[in-house]
């Protein structure tokens, strides 16, 4: 099922010097953009086509706030240049909620508290849902370390451990 | 019989729909047509003259529309700009900068890009000036002035004192033990995932709304009204969803007001977004205490008297928050869960060239520095005489029955079981378990630790008799609003930045209204509708925006309980609000229910009252709150590596009343997390030359979840006797418990090595260095 | 000072590696590869770098592998750090990588980060060239002159500067295949997940029947101004079936190797007892790991 994602027609982001048309997939809708060769991936998401559910929190590659799948890998998109993206498929947190039904990463996130300010929960979120598609039976230890490039001030990480789990349980497996 | 959504109940938080879906709403995601970006070319130096700007390479880069530098600024008088303790600091500089990171010259652009190309793009000249670092240094009468445009030509800004100085030099000199201690409580920046932001608009009447991320919409308007002359009704702060606050968004920061400046003179939007490095080198900054510290007690541990006295360096402006009456914030707190006979507690405000604030780190204004020292003090006592740190806190806590207890420093605490508390950590952790388990690797010469950290923490600010920020007195507000349909709106003068108000809020409506908890909406933070309030931090919004909801709800039954008498055909007094309706008394079957209320107040009102059924109240808390607990941690030190790993962390917290125990869990995981930080990982240090280490989060070290340990919560429960249900604040009691904790562990771990102190944050290097200094590492 | 935001470049996704060689001809001393991007584009989004030309090399097919031949483990140069660590093959054979792989940065960056840029960029930080120099790795690169192979122990010059000519790309790793009777390991100090190292410690042994260590090579990272080989340490070992008194002469005799330098992450004297107690582990663990038995 598709994202509700429309691509901006009138855009934020400099096109004086667009060299560059790519072809993505986003949240299974695809897309077609003129970007600049030095657009960050993050600010193609937020600033051209409006999807802010993906954040910036951090100059330097640590946060995880702009987490999103890359080829379902997750990756920290503020240091991923739009035009690495031509050709290839990306999921942001908008992503996630499927034909009205949310992925049970973000039912444990509600249901365990694994959220306060919300900012660094979509980066978080990404990076679960690629960690359960890969380990679906992760140990804390496990969680912990596959969280460890998603900073959260918040929560000091316990309820998100919890979610994770919540959501491992409840898509069959949990330790 | 429960309400749905009623105090105590877990409930699940109605914000998260939005927020797991990425559909919150932060300053950083507001488009609006037309807007155009700031960015800031930022000082290298820590304090040089200005010499020249050359714009011309900046404002050739494409997208670029304008400059604006400190004398356009001072043309309108905006150059300088007061800050929330009265001491002025600048919007943009004049002729000098102040501090490494100090914004000089704003690029006003189409978009980010082009405002990054042309803040690199900017040239600017300085003569560098001589550095002022060390604020002992600061205070030697041959030191560069930091601040030569203040009347006093000195870097000595003030000085605070309170408790009986004569008496307690007096009753330390005849105490039979001493412990002297000196903690420096480095710098740090709270660094919230979300940065500071605005985005500024005037509409085409020169109304102002200004989106921004503020703990304290209100007062932040009334402070621009001030400053900038615009009429205080056209003024309209939005501070919508906020990723993280805990301090560091209450203070007015330049980029807001450029970001105004840039609104008014292009006509368009401006938006304003600092970045982490801007975050980390010029927002508020906390801690950067310089105690002194003696503790008296008897031989056989009783303690005595309490002294200290503190270095405050504030950087080149105090521009901390904290209550006009208190430029060290709450820190005479000290005394602490002790029932110190005398005590005198004084404090000295020091310029330097580093950035403005103090007390944005979820700090309760400095109570964070003065539960770090005294339960660093405490367990000094006991291993000076040789007696278990457990057993010392129990033979000297100030006993329930002492309640309300007037403390030696004038504070008047509300309530508390400190020894309760203590005892179920305590238990929870086996403490006389770990004690032998610690003789017998000291026997095989392992290095194992137990801290303790039993802290009083002072929340709620506060009375209108000794709280003001600006004048400003800190009641809070609730303002209610029931529909016909039985729905609630209630707007508070509050702003949560992710501690849940929406739910919480709703949780005691609940419970005093009656009505479940998911026909009641929350908002907070638009100032042209919300009641004005002076935000939330230091923990205040449960101690009295809670409370306000709960005295708001109960006017509202008052007029509802005539409403209902209409309705009955009774008299008032012949109805009892019980099971969450209003019952004629021994006929309980004659009844009805609030919703049943609320169609009457727009259908058929009751005689003599008005319809609608709304009600608002300013409160103005009668005493702050003081939510108090016992937190016990165990370490075990790698010998060759002098690694620190925390073993096990049990938080036992008292909060009084608790509305919503997951949330108040939460507030504990995240609080204690930033109690670990400063222990050990994160500090921001100037060197000579005042350059910043620690400006970005390369060296900035926020814990992630590996390091952060796997934390246990308890609680007890002991109300606060004068809050309408008992409630006390909590989100800061971890942070502000945890690192004497943690501290005291680490040099437990090495006291058989005749350690007595440790610098925080405790690197490893520091305690390979002591290992290695006796031979052990 | 402004962040985040990279100056303007062009950006080039060739298709084969010549046609990335004659990229970085077209612009020389201005065009730098683009692998991972994890560690470049942070260096220009700080504006730290500002090459006018970006070559992108992993739209280059059949660059991202691993994979065993006669006598190596070939990695190739786009293989990215967590395709790396999710290897069975370098889980079960390879001990020294799959420690030091897991300690690159941080999940996140190591999906996109690759080999060949962890062992190219030059920053004494990157864990795997201390694994190179212990395990004597070799580096095929290709450039304007075609291919050559450069041992990884005369590859690093500087911080930041290898043997790299500027118009060269780095193709393939080429470790020595594991052998009955090999082990390794790598032991990372940081003072958080993701930091660069305090100090961290390679070792690579191969033992005879007997346990006998008959080859070793011990590299240390981020105490010099590149990793670097501890050769005297390594030379310790030959011969030997490690007692605690031979771990602790080794530590001794690694941590005199070093060359660290004070900074934020501790003092010198400290970088040094921390490479000792590093090395002894890290030698303890390789020897078993190699079926040495007490």
């Amino acid at each position: 099922m598709a994202s509700t994602a429309i691509p901006r027609l009138t855009s934020p982001l400099p096109i004086r010097g667009a060299t560059h048309t790519i072809h993505v997939t986003i949240n299974d809708v695809p897309f077609e953009f003129a970007v600049e060769d030095r657009t960050l991936l993050v600010h193609f998401l937020r600033d051209a086509l409006g999807m802010t559910g993906t954040h910036i929190g951090c100059d330097t590659t640590h946060c995880g706030a702009c987490t999103v799948l890359l080829d379902d890998r997750p990756v920290k998109s503020c240091t991923v240049l739009a035009v690495q993206v031509d050709g290839r498929k990306v999921r942001t947190v908008e992503g996630l909620e499927v034909g009205g039904k949310l992925n049970p990463v973000q039912e444990g996130f509600a249901a365990e508290h694994g959220l306060q300010c919300g900012y660094c929960t979509p980066g978080m979120m990404m990076t679960s849902v690629a960690l359960l598609a890969k380990n679906p039976n992760p140990s804390e230890d496990e969680i912990r370390h596959a969280i460890s490039g998603n900073l959260c001030r918040c929560t000091g990480y316990m309820n998100i451990v919890k979610a994770i789990q919540h959501a491992a349980k409840a898509s069959g497996g949990g330790k | 019989m429960t309400i749905h959504g009623g105090i105590g109940q877990s409930l699940a938080r109605k914000e998260d729909a939005r927020f797991i879906r990425g559909k919150g709403n932060y300053v950083d995601d507001i488009q609006l047509p037309g807007m155009l970006y700031i960015d800031f070319t930022r000082s290298p130096y820590a304090h040089a003259k200005i010499t020249a700007i050359h714009p011309e390479n900046a404002l050739k880069v494409p997208g670029v529309l304008a400059v604006i530098t400190g004398k356009d600024l001072d043309a309108a008088k905006l150059a300088w700009m007061p800050t929330l303790m009265s001491d002025t600091q600048m919007v943009l500089p004049i002729d000098t900068v102040k501090f490494q990171g100090q914004e000089v010259v704003a690029i006003v652009a189409e978009n980010r890009y082009a405002a990054a190309d042309g803040a690199a793009a900017m040239e600017i000249d300085y003569d560098p000036l001589p550095v002022v670092i060390d604020p002992f240094k600061a205070l030697q009468p041959d030191s560069p002035l930091v601040r030569p445009d203040k009347p006093k030509k000195s870097n000595h800004i003030w000085h605070w004192e309170v408790g009986d100085k004569a008496g307690t030099d007096a009753l330390l000199a005849k105490s039979d033990v001493v412990v002297h201690q000196d903690f420096y409580i480095p710098r740090l920046n709270v660094s919230s995932i979300e940065t500071c932001g605005c985005v500024a608009s005037f509409d085409a009447m020169g109304r102002l709304t200004m989106y921004m991320t503020t703990q304290a919409p209100h007062a932040i308007r009334t402070v621009f009204a001030l400053v900038s002359g615009l009429p205080e009704q056209s003024i309209r702060v939005i501070s919508p969803d906020i990723g993280g606050g805990f301090g560091g968004k209450v203070p007015v920061y330049p980029g807001y007001v450029v970001a105004i400046v840039a609104a008014l003179k292009t006509g368009h939007p401006v938006k304003w977004v600092e970045t982490r490095m801007n975050n980390l080198m010029s927002s508020s900054f906390a801690r950067d205490y310089h105690i002194t510290a003696d503790i008296g007690a008897t031989k056989d541990g009783k303690l005595t008297g309490l002294k200290v006295k503190t270095i405050a360096d504030h950087g080149y402006a105090d521009a901390a928050a904290n209550p006009s009456k208190f430029p060290a914030g709450l820190f005479h707190i000290i005394t602490g869960s002790y029932p110190f006979e005398k005590a005198f507690v004084e404090v000295d405000g020091v310029y330097t060239n580093k950035p403005p604030g103090g007390i944005a780190y979820r700090c309760s204004f400095r109570v964070t520095e003065a539960a770090y020292t005294i339960e660093r003090l405490v367990d000094e006592v006991a291993h000076k005489i040789g007696m278990d740190p457990a057993e010392l806190r129990l033979k000297n806590f100030i006993p329930p029955e002492a309640f309300p207890y007037h403390s030696a420093l004038g504070w008047t605490y509300d309530s508390g079981n400190y020894a309760g508390a203590l005892n179920l950590a305590m238990k929870m952790v086996d403490y006389p378990g770990l004690r032998r388990e610690q003789a017998e690797k000291r026997k095989q010469g392992e290095f194992m630790g137990i801290g303790i950290s039993s802290f009083t923490e002072i929340v709620g600010a506060g009375p209108s008799a000794q709280f003001d920020i600006l004048g400003l007195k800190m009641f809070e507000s609730c303002e209610i609003r029931i529909h016909p349909t039985g729905k609630v709106m209630a707007r508070f003068g509050t702003k949560s930045q992710g501690q849940g108000h929406e739910t919480t809020y709703a949780q005691i409506l609940a419970t005093e209204l009656g009505l479940p908890a998911e026909s009641i909406s929350i908002e907070e933070g638009d100032t042209d509708t919300a009641p004005y309030g002076l935000g939330t931090y230091a923990s205040r919004s449960t101690p009295t925006a809670g409370a306000a909801a709960v005295i708001a709800a109960r006017k509202i039954r008052d007029k509802a309980q005539k409403i209902a008498a209409h309705l009955l055909e009774v008299s008032p007094e012949d109805l009892e609000w019980k099971d969450y309706k209003f019952q004629v008394k021994g006929v309980p079957e004659k009844s009805k229910t609030m919703a049943d209320v609320a169609f009457a107040a727009y259908t058929n009102p009751a005689p003599g009252t008005e319809a609608g059924l709304e009600a608002v109240d300013y409160y103005d808390p009668p005493n702050m709150t003081f939510p108090f607990g016992s937190y016990i941690c165990v370490v075990d030190i790698d010998k060759g590596t002098g690694q620190v790993h925390i073993r096990r962390f049990v938080a036992v917290d008292d909060c009084g009343t608790i509305i919503n125990p997951m949330v108040v869990e939460g507030q504990i995981h995240g609080g204690l997390t930033m109690g670990l930080a400063p222990a050990m990982y994160e500090q921001i240090t100037y060197d000579a030359g005042g350059n910043i280490h620690g400006s970005s989060f390369l060296d900035y070290l926020v814990p992630t979840a590996v390091e952060a340990p796997h934390w246990e919560t308890g609680k007890t429960t002991t109300p606060s006797p004068h809050h309408p249900i008992g409630a006390k604040g909590v989100g800061e009691s971890p942070t502000v418990g945890a690192p004497a904790a943690i501290v005291n562990a680490i040099v437990d771990a090495l006291s058989p090595l005749g350690v007595t102190s440790i610098d925080i944050p405790v690197y490893p290097w520091k305690v390979w260095q002591i290992l290695h200094d006796k031979g052990v590492a | 000072m402004t962040e985040v935001i990279p100056p303007e470049f062009e950006y080039h996704a060739p298709g084969t590696v010549d046609e990335a060689i004659g990229l970085l001809q077209s612009t020389p001393g201005d065009a730098k590869v683009l692998a991972g991007g994890q560690s470049l584009l942070p260096l220009m989004k700080l504006r730290l770098a500002g090459p006018k030309t970006l070559v992108d090399i992993t739209r280059i097919p059949k660059l991202s592998y691993v994979t065993e031949s006669a006598d190596c483990l070939c990695l190739g140069a786009t293989t990215r750090i967590n395709d790396l660590n999710d290897s069975e093959l370098i889980r079960t054979r390879y001990p020294l990588l799959a420690d030091a792989g897991v300690h690159i940065a941080d999940p996140l960056v190591r999906n996109m980060g690759t080999v060949g840029g962890n062992v190219c960029h030059g920053d004494p930080g990157n864990d795997l060239p201390a694994c190179m120099l212990a395990s004597g790795a070799k580096y095929v690169v290709r450039g304007p002159k075609g291919n050559r192979t450069i041992a990884a122990q005369d590859f690093y010059k500087d911080s930041y500067v290898t043997a790299l000519d500027p118009s060269e790309i780095l193709t393939e790793v080429q470790v020595p295949k594991a052998q009955p009777g090999d082990g390794g390991a790598y032991l990372k100090m940081h003072r958080k997940v993701g930091d660069f190292a305090i100090a961290a410690v390679a070792v690579q042994l191969r033992l005879d029947s007997h346990g006998t260590v008959t080859q070793a090579g011990i590299a240390l990272t981020n105490v010099g101004p590149t990793a670097i080989l501890a050769p005297q340490a390594a030379a310790y070992l030959v011969k030997k079936k490690p007692t605690d008194a031979d771990l602790l002469a080794v530590g001794k005799l690694a941590a005199e190797a070093a060359q660290p330098s004070a900074d934020m992450r501790g003092p010198v004297d400290f970088k040094r007892g921390i490479v000792q107690t590093l090395t002894q582990r890290a030698v303890k663990q390789a020897w078993e790991r190699a079926g040495g038995k007490r």
